[in-house]
């Protein structure tokens, strides 16, 4: 998704100076970017006063926090149980074979990013899925196959 | 109304006073014809995607289009989530309780000509009786409702979540109002006590009992002491806490307010997991409304009593909803745990006292302070109190979200209220507990559902997720899938945790691959309790449950994979095979145009064939075929 | 001084001691990987598990962590404890085949091979985090870090480049239970012309 450019400095301005900031700003910097560039996370570490080390553990350790460019669409497969049940390993393993990616990973022409989400909550619509913010009720794999095409065509 | 009051509020006009709350509460009742009608419309997150915000405006324009006169308009009120999820979406017709299910926009004008202006229901948009198909049209009536005992859920559904003053008709914030006049910070506790309460999160630990304990840590250490609600509702098949925040986010709030005045706090936490991003906007509202009326913030209701509430969003790490990783994250770090040999109510956040309770426990206490103790603890059995809510979903008929009275048969749930297994068969198991509970059998169907029956039955109460399988459904499959979620999940701090989970992942691979051994499941039991014992928090401490539960009840279905390398379920890749029913198949070639192996021949018209060596049993041509034709073996 | 048992004998210890403390005093061994005395202990390895016996219940916990009480009995090499030492030290075999430290404990413990299959033969790190803590808390620099969750962690520093706070001090190093951090201090500290000192 293409994001209206904000300055770095009005996002770290938004939080006090404190070190319980840090998650605060990587999550306001994610949203702005789609992504965590080293710039960003020094200016972070500036303000709050930790080490590089600490905002990059954090970085890396929730998987929210994305640290190279995420793709232009995004794609989350639910994998809760219910969605386990109803079939959403398979468009999973049909999305990866598509789009040559693991979750995780985005195209390399930045035109997409898979992931997989440890439920949504949203159990009654499984198998669900998230294409670019919005839900997919009782996806199936040809389903989301004529979506990623109608992308391409646009 | 609520607009221009709101803006009044937001000018100056602060609730000063217990009384104004109470004035506030007739005035806005006063204002409210009871014979109005109104159209409720869910939009509770299943709704919204199946696109209730397009039923709402159609609504809405059907309404302006029809002219009706200004004393006699209908209203359109949005909500949270109903329940009923697969029935989706829904619009509840007020006064009189009609269920429409499954509307779209295009039957708004139908709704307002027949029902609004007629008088009649529309036949079509009623619920019927899956066996009789006769119509239920009235919503208490419907069976998924009538069984359940809603009692946190009582304004879900009802009140627009956005809007403080229907939550404040509604009762809301009554109880805060009781707090403050009537009791001591020690007789709240006293109440939360004797009610039996016990939290919701999943352990069951006694809230007045943990409250007690942080008062005393207060006062030996000075200092203050924080409190915080658990929203990581990370379970999969879990959407209790999620329903609460969007749909009642002040029963949350106000549970909290009170107790934070029984500790003497005056700064809360809510960390919400960032997949609920409805919920974090439903209470950022609510706070902020709360915070304009005089009900949080600085002087509460002119008591002089501060206390405020800080959001924190989590950042995607299901290990978050373990206490102590929870604090972590608040204080900015990644989520590991630390060991509780000293307990979280003596050194918590930032090492102070902190009481640490779930969204649905904090949404059970303003009821409990309500109506008191002897009232709460009459519901539910003796040493499992009030009532408890489920997530109903997997193989059942009616999915959705559902409150009951603890103590229960788990098969009066998962038969009466969900309506069975489709088909009609008997379920197989019903997984609770998430991923550190367990699968409970069809045969211990009577079990009660209340922590100390549950825990007996290898299982647990935990959140609130219960997820019927039905027999197309593998055990092997099932514990294997809450293994590799954990190993996606463990923080990876404890070696027990971090390598131990992926080994007995390996080893569960080896038996859907058919390629364990009868040693290999003992030598899982052992791995298990290494695991069980060694590991740094609950996480991993309850990592083995699925499997060990598996095992103990469907120990046959484990040997005929490793046995006879077979999947009866015939969900295990390895062990089963495609093949398309000649009988079912019309030859509409679907499934051959969606086969990426393109391994499925035959003419149009004509039954089609699966060659199986380039088959990769990826399953696709099974989800498309709309005969059932593509079957497994 | 409080009073309890470790297995057969009768042991004093201060109040604020630990388990582990109060049996490194009367020389009772506990095997031990992520604790040092230089630093706060951390209860990742869980090899210092130890099982205490209180009234009528028992439980397994980590000696490294665990508050001395009195009355309690610790028993240190019980079968629940075994069981535990035994298979994190058959695992740590496969994940870090190339530590001789791990392959003398497990020896210890009677196990030569793992069952388990290896992933990097070279492997020697087992994230114990000693490094890491010794760097922060002892040198206070933080030059280095735990990367990533769960299964996918790794020691490293920020964006894999050498790390701009390091001193090259060395303490990693000494710290290091299994010789891993010898063969990555390069990564850490830079290449030792370009360094500052």
């Amino acid at each position: 998704m293409i994001k209206e450019h904000v300055d770095i400095d009005d996002i770290i301005e938004r939080h006090p100076g404190k070190p319980e900031s840090l998650i605060f700003l990587l999550q306001d910097i994610q949203a702005a970017y789609n992504y965590i560039s080293p710039e960003a996370m020094t200016l972070v570490c500036d303000h709050i006063g930790v080490p590089l080390t600490q905002a990059y553990a954090v970085a890396t350790f929730y998987q929210s926090f994305s640290l190279e460019p995420k793709g232009e669409h995004e794609i989350r497969v639910c994998l809760g149980t219910a969605c386990h049940l109803k079939g959403a390993p398979r468009i999973v393993s049909e999305l990866e074979r598509r789009l040559g990616i693991k979750p995780g990973e985005t195209t390399k022409d930045l035109k997409y990013s898979l992931d997989t989400v440890n439920c949504l909550g949203a159990c009654a619509l499984a198998p669900v899925s998230v294409v670019d913010n919005e839900y997919q009720p009782n996806t199936t794999t040809p389903k989301l196959v004529r979506l990623l095409d109608k992308m391409v065509s646009e | 109304m609520a607009q221009s009051q709101l803006a009044e509020q937001e000018n100056g006009m602060r609730i000063q006073s217990i009384e104004a709350l109470d004035a506030l509460r007739q005035d806005i009742l006063a204002h409210q014809d009871p014979k109005r009608p109104i159209l409720i419309v869910c939009h509770g997150t299943g709704c919204l995607a199946n696109g209730s915000p397009k039923v709402s405006d159609a609504l809405r324009k059907a309404i302006a289009k029809a002219g009706f006169q200004a004393k006699v308009m209908p209203g359109i009120k949005t909500t949270g989530c109903h329940g009923f999820c697969s029935r989706g979406p829904l619009v509840i017709i007020k006064p009189a309780g009609l269920f429409y299910q499954q509307v779209k926009a295009g039957d708004a004008e139908e709704i307002v000509n027949t029902t609004l202006i007629k008088g009649d229901p529309v036949e079509r948009l009623l619920y019927r009786d899956p066996n009789t198909k006769e119509p239920i049209p009235l919503e208490k009536e419907i069976p998924f409702y009538k069984h359940q005992q809603r009692v946190i859920l009582r304004n879900i559904g009802k009140v627009d979540p956005t809007d403080i003053h229907d939550t404040i008709a509604a009762g809301g914030y009554q109880a805060l109002a009781k707090t403050l006049t009537t009791f001591s910070p020690e007789e709240v506790i006293s109440v939360v006590e004797k009610s039996g309460l016990r939290g919701r999160g999943g352990a069951g630990f006694p809230t007045g009992r943990k409250w007690r304990s942080a008062v005393a840590a207060k006062q030996k250490r000075g200092g203050p002491v924080y409190l915080v609600c658990n929203g990581d509702e990370g379970d999969p098949g879990a959407f209790m806490d999620r329903t609460i925040m969007e749909g009642d986010p002040h029963a949350v709030l106000e549970g909290m307010i009170i107790g934070a005045y029984a500790l003497g706090c005056n700064q809360g936490f809510i960390y919400v997991r960032a997949e609920y991003p409805i919920a974090i906007k439903h209470l950022i509202i609510a706070m902020d409304q709360a915070r304009a009326m005089g009900l949080l913030g600085q002087n509460i209701l002119g008591t002089g009593f501060n206390f405020d509430i800080q959001i924190n969003r989590g950042a995607g790490a299901f290990v978050c909803g373990e206490s102590t990783a929870l604090f972590t994250s608040i204080e900015g770090r990644a989520g590991e745990p630390r060991p509780k040999y000293v307990r979280s109510v003596e050194e918590g956040l930032w090492g102070k006292p902190t009481v640490l309770n779930n969204v649905e426990t904090w949404a059970n206490v303003p009821i409990i302070i309500e109506k008191g103790a002897d009232w709460y603890n009459q519901i539910g059995v003796p040493n499992s109190t009030g009532t408890k809510v489920f997530s109903l979903v997997g193989k059942v008929n009616n999915v959705g979200l559902v409150e009951v009275p603890m103590g229960i048969p788990l098969g009066k749930i998962v038969e009466k209220i969900g309506g069975g297994v489709p088909g009609g068969e008997p379920f197989k198991a019903v997984q609770t507990g998430g991923p550190s509970g367990g699968c409970i059998p069809y045969a211990l169907k009577e079990v009660a559902v209340d922590f100390d029956s549950l825990t007996k039955a290898g299982s647990m109460m935990g959140s609130g997720g219960m997820i019927v399988m039905d027999r197309r459904d593998c055990v092997v499959d099932v514990a294997r899938y809450f293994l590799k979620f954990l190993e996606e999940e463990s923080c990876g701090k404890c070696l027990p945790c971090r390598l131990g989970i992926t080994r007995m992942r390996e080893m569960l691979d080896t038996f859907s691959q058919g390629r364990g051994n009868k040693q290999d499941l003992d030598d899982l039991m052992g791995l298990a309790e290494a695991i069980q014992d060694g590991s740094l928090c609950a996480l991993g401490g309850s990592a083995p449950n699925p499997v060990l539960t598996t095992v103990k009840y469907f120990k046959d279905e484990y040997l005929v994979h490793i046995e006879q390398q077979r999947c009866p379920a015939g969900v295990c890749k390895d062990l089963i095979t495609y093949h398309i029913d000649s009988e079912k198949c019309t030859g509409c070639m679907v499934c051959a145009r969606n086969c990426p192996q393109k391994c499925i021949s035959g003419e149009r018209k004509n039954p089609h064939q699966i060659e199986a060596e380039t088959c990769i049993r990826c399953g696709i041509c099974m989800d498309s075929c709309k005969f059932e034709a593509v079957q497994v073996s | 001084m409080l009073k309890f048992k470790i297995n057969d004998q009768e042991v004093e210890a201060l109040p604020e001691w630990t388990v582990l403390e109060a049996a490194r005093e009367k020389g009772i061994h506990i095997p031990t990987l992520c604790y040092h005395e230089a630093v706060g202990p951390s209860g990742a390895c869980r090899l210092c598990v130890v099982e205490v016996v209180e009234g009528n219940w028992s439980k397994v916990v980590i000696s490294c962590m665990y508050p001395v009480k009195e009355g309690i009995t610790v028993f240190t090499d019980s079968a629940r404890v075994k069981n535990v030492r035994r298979w994190i030290l058959e695992m740590l075999l496969a994940e870090c085949p190339a530590s001789k430290e791990i392959q003398t404990l497990a020896a210890e413990y009677g196990i030569k091979n793992s069952r388990f299959s290896i992933k990097n033969p070279e492997e020697q790190c087992m994230l114990c985090g000693l490094c890491v803590r010794v760097c922060r808390e002892v040198v206070g620099v933080s030059a280095i870090t735990t990367v990533g969750r769960g299964v996918h962690k790794v020691i490293g520093t920020p964006f894999r480049k050498p790390s701009e706070a390091c001193v090259a001090c060395g303490s990693c190093v000494t710290v290091c239970p299994t010789g891993a951090m010898q063969t990555r201090l390069d990564a850490v500290r830079g290449p030792v012309d370009a360094h500052k000192s």
